[in-house]
């Protein structure tokens, strides 16, 4: 560790006992007005998005989009193949949009749900920002204990409110333990 | 059933602490979902430490010999390929026999791990969290056995491409009012969403086994599959969207695979198919199989792995009770067609359910009916629920139980149907044997491919559902104000 100190610093990083000394220690961070910080946990903590002052997270919308443009590309697919271009014949069943239109509704809701979960999965991984190859909070060797057992608070030095030593006293303040710093690589 | 109930009665004194308001309590307190009060860092050894241990030589055995049976059905299905369907026990009016038998099965197997993954999450049902890993892996190697047999049984394999929506030298497109088709995008979907709503829920354990990661190449390979997953709240807030909606959209998609995959038989005017109970019934009968499966593998997989306290008896429990239920909602399918065909006064609907009950395949039938209806019977009585062994061999029975139902439903229908003159028994061969033997093997040696390099329980799932997980846990009990007081024994 000794080599970090000529690094970038990424920001502060303090362990917390359990999920609710991490819930209440969200709320002060919050209270006292930072907006580049985190909190990070084996798994979801329930209220930790109104702790951190998060909103509802926008994918839902998104999501719906993705849903919409399923179900008209399946109407347009089945339109195009079965309607316009080569109208078959089959068991004598109608051969216009609206005679045909109930022969597609599997297909255009399996196609609804196909693009719903992609735009999901992709919404996902751009609203997280992944995939990711290297992260400063991933070199950081007390931060691997995040996805076994270990509940940390961390404030980025990008924060305009940032101040080493104030970080160091609110993360401290409220009950954070092995508090220390993070360097970028 | 009776000889059973007498064995399991004589344990009783033995295993179960006496006293009325005792045994009242233990019934009416919600058990723990994770026994023993283990701590979320057991979890994390336990399940990582399948995985990071070295493989037992049971698992190398396991893995050749399924693997051996996996390679001895491709052997089997390039014979079919290059010979022509003929290997196959088809006749004239038989045109579907084990092949779709075999992919309705592995297609049914599949959706009790949706109905886990998705339906259970849905209705918050916690329980869940420890067996949905495992049962959603079931649901992807399931739809890869199912989905080999649509490819083969047409054939000509090199004309699979008509299945897509291309048009053909003729500039024809394929139809889209035909059931088949929608099959397949049903089940391509299914396996898609499938595959995404899986391995969404991976990452976050995935980077567990990053960050435990020894060596290189698993440093490597868990790292690239873990997306860097940093578990910020920032982070789970869109994971958490993303995981409700795939759940919110895999549960009408589960319903539906299955109710399209019953209308390939509905649409049609066969005898015995073209019926309107098929959907429901399908679906139910589906959900009954799947869980059967689940159970088949979670119980041996949690006494070799030592998983009791987190597959817990109450998970036990629980599936033997959706397997009761459902096996009563298929049992009431069989009554309502076998009604349906006499009241309908179609005299060939009436011919082939007579024809099922006591024709050339009367013994299917029975053997489909005792061991869909009344095996699950057992699971009325809490102390079988709770005996491993009858949980067992019930879903063992329940297996081959469902594989003979989509026998049944199927050759029996078309091996006699309108005109006499036409009839012919279908003879299964020993392709059609060793095809579907080979496709038991390939869903084993997946799974147990599976069980050695991913972990088999959702360690972030289950450590959210124990009572430190809430936030606002210490309130209420005698550990203190959280936070102020000393470490818990998490951390010990």
């Amino acid at each position: 560790m000794s080599a970090q100190s000529k690094k970038k610093l990424y920001g502060v990083i303090a362990e917390y006992d359990n999920a609710a000394a991490l819930y209440h220690a969200a709320e002060k961070i919050r209270d006292a007005g930072y907006t580049r910080w985190d909190v990070h946990s084996p798994f979801p903590i329930h209220g930790m998005d109104e702790a951190m002052g998060l909103g509802r997270s926008p994918i839902g919308y998104i999501v719906f989009c993705g849903g919409t443009a399923g179900l008209l590309t399946a109407l347009g697919l089945q339109w195009f193949t079965a309607i316009f271009d080569y109208p078959l014949i089959v068991h004598g069943k109608p051969t216009n949009l609206i005679g045909t239109i109930p022969a597609f509704f599997p297909v255009m809701f399996e196609l609804t749900i196909l693009f719903s979960a992609f735009t999901a999965v992709f919404s996902l991984m751009l609203f997280t920002a992944l995939p990711r190859w290297n992260h400063p909070l991933l070199g950081h060797q007390q931060f691997k204990k995040f996805s076994d057992d270990g509940f940390f608070a961390v404030i980025e030095a990008r924060d305009p409110k940032f101040s080493l030593a104030e970080a160091e006293e609110i993360l401290a303040a409220v009950g954070g333990k092995n508090i220390s710093e993070v360097y970028d690589e | 059933m009776s000889e059973a109930t007498a064995t399991d009665l004589s344990q009783i004194p033995a295993s179960d602490p006496p006293g009325d308001a005792a045994r009242a309590a233990q019934f009416l307190e919600r058990p723990a979902l994770v026994t023993n009060k283990r701590s979320m860092h057991w979890i994390t050894e336990r399940v990582s430490g399948i995985v990071e241990s070295p493989a037992p030589l049971w698992w190398w055995l396991s893995v050749l010999l399924s693997g051996s049976i996996a390679g001895f059905g491709f052997l089997c299905i390039a014979y079919q390929i290059s010979t022509g369907v003929g290997v196959w026990g088809l006749n004239h009016p038989v045109g579907w026999a084990w092949d779709i038998t075999n992919f309705v099965f592995w297609i049914g197997i599949g959706h009790a791990g949706t109905l886990i993954s998705a339906i259970l999450f849905l209705t918050r049902q916690k329980w869940r969290t420890s067996i949905n890993r495992a049962a959603e892996a079931m649901t992807i190697f399931a739809v890869i056995c199912a989905g080999i047999f649509p490819g083969i049984h047409v054939g000509r394999i090199w004309m699979a491409w008509f299945l897509a929506p291309i048009p053909n030298p003729n500039w024809i497109w394929p139809n889209f009012k035909s059931p088949l088709l929608w099959d397949v995008f049903a089940v391509s979907t299914y396996f898609t969403v499938s595959l995404l709503f899986w391995y969404t829920g991976l990452v976050p354990d995935l980077a567990t086994l990053r960050d435990r990661a020894k060596n290189k190449i698993a440093k490597f390979a868990y790292g690239l599959f873990a997306l860097g997953w940093r578990g910020g709240n920032r982070q789970w807030r869109h994971y958490e969207m993303v995981y409700l909606i795939l759940a919110g959209i895999s549960t009408p998609l589960v319903l539906s695979v299955h109710t399209v995959v019953s209308f390939d038989f509905a649409t049609s005017v066969i005898p015995g198919w073209h019926t309107t109970i098929f959907p429901p019934y399908f679906v139910a009968g589906a959900i009954f199989g799947g869980f059967a499966m689940v159970l088949t593998l979670m119980i041996p997989a949690r006494a070799i792995f030592g998983l009791h306290d987190m597959i817990t008896q109450k998970h036990i429990d629980n599936m033997c009770k959706i397997i009761l239920l459902t096996g009563t909602i298929v049992g009431y399918a069989y009554l309502m067609e076998f009604f349906i065909a006499w009241y309908g006064g179609n005299p060939y609907e009436l011919s082939i359910f007579i024809k099922r009950a006591t024709g050339d395949y009367a013994w299917y039938y029975w053997t489909m009916i005792s061991c869909n209806v009344l095996a699950p019977q057992f699971f009325w009585s809490r102390k079988l629920r709770g005996n491993i062994f009858v949980v067992f061999a019930v879903c063992m029975a329940v297996n081959a139980g469902m594989w003979f139902e989509r026998f049944v439903i199927i050759v029996t229908s078309i091996s006699q149907d309108f005109l006499p003159g036409a009839w012919q028994l279908f003879h299964a061969t020993w392709v059609d044997v060793m095809t579907f033997v080979g496709t038991i093997g390939l869903f084993l040696f997946l799974f147990l491919i599976f069980i050695r390099f991913l972990p088999m329980i959702a360690m972030s799932e289950v450590k959210g559902v124990l009572p430190e997980a809430d936030p606002h846990h210490g309130h209420d009990s005698q550990q203190g104000v959280p936070g102020v007081t000393a470490k818990s024994e998490v951390h010990a």
